[in-house]
């Protein structure tokens, strides 16, 4: 007798313990700590931190280590875990202009107030594998002994004014809130607090804050893909990266109790601001336009991309035809976030015995009824209908089967 | 659904806690729950309406039952009694895995007796067994918008449900008739509630879409992903979408189960050897075990 539908409560428990092995790999090699996650693996943090929607560096690296390494699996725990916290208040808006900067650029220009920052990138590494790393070697290749201390922790970081505040004030940009959603949105308007889509479902067309937010939460993959689009003519929008910051910044927030704002933190972030062309309207002249992309930790890639898609989904805003998928609000929003998207992808393990046992029915039938079809055109009217006459096949199926019922 | 989950108070969700999870009671906090019940409210009011509700992230994957999972969280009590199915049976993966998971944050007692169970979540299946007024029926949703297939976009679905402009979910299973002769659909057959909205039934084979006409138990609908709660109060009208000369019909099998013998259930293909060798078996566990001890086989032998 069949029985092997029987079982499922074992076979999970086994599975889960094979995965707790698997995960540890071998016993022989020390185990990886979830403080040399945070400190080591800081960018892999750092996407889990973001898409994850928690700043929280040593939860995403103990989520890390939970998933073994996979980043969506670890966004999933985190995000889990995040939605079981309540939420007190939203924070005063973030200030970046006073982030302590750890990195800044700006392609626009040579040189601004604040200067040109490089920080600790990966930019102009040249991508050779370093055999001293493998080797257990501390640091790799050319000993940078010879550098001074990488660390500019005694500078005291002037004030790094915006590169678009530069822009703005000659009213070369448009201002940082034109159009911003707020506006638009006008059922959030009236609340100062912004949108936030853990809490409301997400609704057509969205606000700008809205839309950041689901932006700031989406697979970095999906909109590294879109962003490359744009740039490639599927929603062209002439980009340049007007300025990219990282470092720290102080989370505020202001009870209603004290009156007045308290620092409650200081988290890290990666900041994007996009300059794109617009050509004006009879009654606007012509002005830069903006893309923004913001996300915790180092994520740059991650905020450019965001910035890119930012601005191409302000199309129809600032009145651009829509013919691409990275300016479709519903396309993009509904399909960037990797939770959504990876669990529904993967619902298809699933059993599915029920549906498929309901396809092979019908198509037992259909197939039955062909052939029947079949021979009987064969038969004694196959003079009547010969072989193109398949165009009215339909209703003479149709009949044929009625009388196939009837009988 | 009991009053036990009234009865804790959102200011002092530590003091609530009745399990060893560390987690509120079902696992969902109560602001949400009561956000959600709002939701249900409203959907038992508009039958077969899609109602937006704030998801939440649940620990199962979305796609995996998260929205029924929310729904079942928000009104099961105490002195609920929960029974999980996929594919009609109790023991697949998916419907262990979530038993056991309101059984460890909720601590509730669970059965695999239809009749015995307050609360039912399912996937995909309507037990064989009838259920009775005062039992509600958790369906999981993958895709609640049954015009999805035509229309991508969801502002204009939602026009479309507003106008009752169904007239392309017609055209779509006239050209079914047209191409194949029948209604190619055999699962999430769409149906008509209450004389108004069109309904994705979830994908329940159309077999059990009868069942969902006049049923005396509450039927509610969430789907995690989409963010939508809908339902069927009792006793309420549902219709299967069909022609006058294409009437609707459901599935039958020229076999009976292998087990109980039964002529009248949902069978599920089970495949014995690689020479084409196949058995038919109850999808409804529960009722192929109820049958197959109270000697039902014989009766129909």
């Amino acid at each position: 007798m069949y029985v092997a539908v029987k079982g499922g409560e074992k076979a999970i428990d086994q599975a889960h313990s094979w995965l707790d092995e698997t995960r540890r790999g071998d016993t022989s090699i020390p185990e990886l700590s979830v403080a040399q996650i945070r400190q080591q693996m800081g960018l892999a943090v750092d996407r889990v931190m973001a898409e994850g929607s928690l700043y929280d560096p040593e939860l995403a690296a103990l989520a890390l280590k939970q998933a073994s390494g996979d980043a969506i699996e670890a966004i999933f725990l985190l995000r889990a875990y995040r939605t079981t916290l309540p939420r007190f208040l939203a924070s005063v808006p973030m200030e970046t202009n006073t982030m302590a900067i750890q990195r800044r650029i700006s392609a626009a220009y040579k040189d601004l107030p604040g200067g040109q920052v490089l920080g600790p990138t990966y930019d102009y590494t040249h991508r050779l594998l370093d055999f001293t790393l493998l080797a257990n070697g501390e640091r790799g290749n050319s000993s940078p002994s010879t550098l001074p201390s990488t660390q500019p922790s005694d500078e005291t970081v002037e004030d790094c004014p915006r590169v678009l505040d530069f822009l703005n004030s000659e009213g070369l940009i448009e201002s940082p809130l034109a159009n911003s959603g707020r506006a638009q949105s006008g059922a959030s308007a009236e609340s100062e607090a912004p949108a936030d889509l853990t809490r409301q479902p997400l609704d057509y067309p969205a606000g700008r804050d809205l839309r950041l937010q689901a932006l700031a939460r989406g697979d970095e993959g999906f909109l590294l893909a879109l962003a490359y689009s744009t740039q490639r003519g599927y929603g062209r929008n002439h980009p340049f990266a007007g300025e990219i910051r990282q470092g720290e910044v102080a989370v505020e927030i202001a009870p209603e109790e004290l009156g007045f704002a308290v620092i409650v933190g200081d988290i890290q972030v990666s900041e994007c601001d996009m300059i794109n062309q617009f050509v004006g309207t009879e009654t606007e002249a012509p002005r830069f336009t903006r893309g923004y992309g913001l996300a915790f930790g180092n994520s740059e890639r991650k905020a450019l991309a965001m910035a890119l898609v930012d601005r191409a989904l302000r199309a129809r805003e600032l009145g651009e035809e829509v013919v691409s998928p990275a300016q479709d609000e519903e396309f993009v929003l509904a399909h960037c976030d990797n939770l959504d998207s990876s669990g529904f992808v993967s619902h298809l393990k699933l059993p599915h015995y029920v549906d498929f046992q309901s396809e092979l029915v019908l198509l037992r039938r259909l197939r039955k009824e062909f052939e029947q079809r079949k021979s009987g055109r064969r038969g004694p009217q196959a003079d009547a209908t010969s072989e193109p006459g398949n165009q009215d096949g339909p209703g003479t199926d149709n009949e044929q089967r009625r009388e196939v019922k009837q009988a | 659904m009991t009053s036990a989950a009234f009865n804790h108070n959102p200011d002092s969700q530590n003091d609530s806690q009745s399990n060893s999870t560390g987690y509120n009671f079902a696992y969902l906090d109560e602001q949400t729950k009561r956000m959600i019940r709002r939701c249900l409210l409203k959907a038992v009011a508009v039958p077969g309406y899609q109602v937006p509700f704030g998801g939440r992230e649940m620990p199962l994957p979305y796609g995996w039952g998260t929205g029924g999972m929310q729904v079942t969280a928000t009104i099961i009590g105490q002195d609920d009694v929960l029974k999980v199915i996929d594919q009609g049976a109790d023991d697949t993966t998916n419907a262990v895995s979530i038993r056991r998971f309101f059984a460890r944050t909720a601590g509730v007692a669970t059965t695999e007796s239809t009749p015995a169970a307050s609360v039912i979540q399912t996937r995909h299946r309507i037990p064989e067994t009838p259920l009775s007024h005062g039992q509600i029926l958790v369906y999981q949703v993958p895709i609640p918008e049954p015009l999805r297939f035509i229309e991508p976009r969801e502002t204009e679905t939602r026009k479309m449900h507003a106008l009752q402009e169904y007239g392309v979910m017609h055209v779509k299973l006239y050209e079914d008739i047209a191409r194949f002769g029948h209604i190619a659909t055999t699962y999430a057959y769409p149906v008509k509630v209450n004389d108004h909205y069109v309904m994705d039934p979830s994908p329940i084979p159309k077999f059990d879409n009868p069942k969902m006409h006049g049923n005396p138990a509450l039927q509610l609908f969430g789907a995690g992903r989409e963010k939508r709660i809908y339902a069927i109060p009792p006793f309420t009208r549902v219709e299967s979408l069909d022609f006058e000369d294409h009437p609707f019909e459901i599935q039958g099998w020229d076999r009976t189960c292998e087990f109980c013998g039964s002529d009248h259930s949902f069978l599920d293909e089970v495949v014995t050897d690689d020479e084409g060798g196949r058995i038919f078996i109850c999808s409804d566990t529960d009722y192929c075990n109820q049958r197959f001890e109270t000697g039902a086989p014989q009766e129909a032998v």
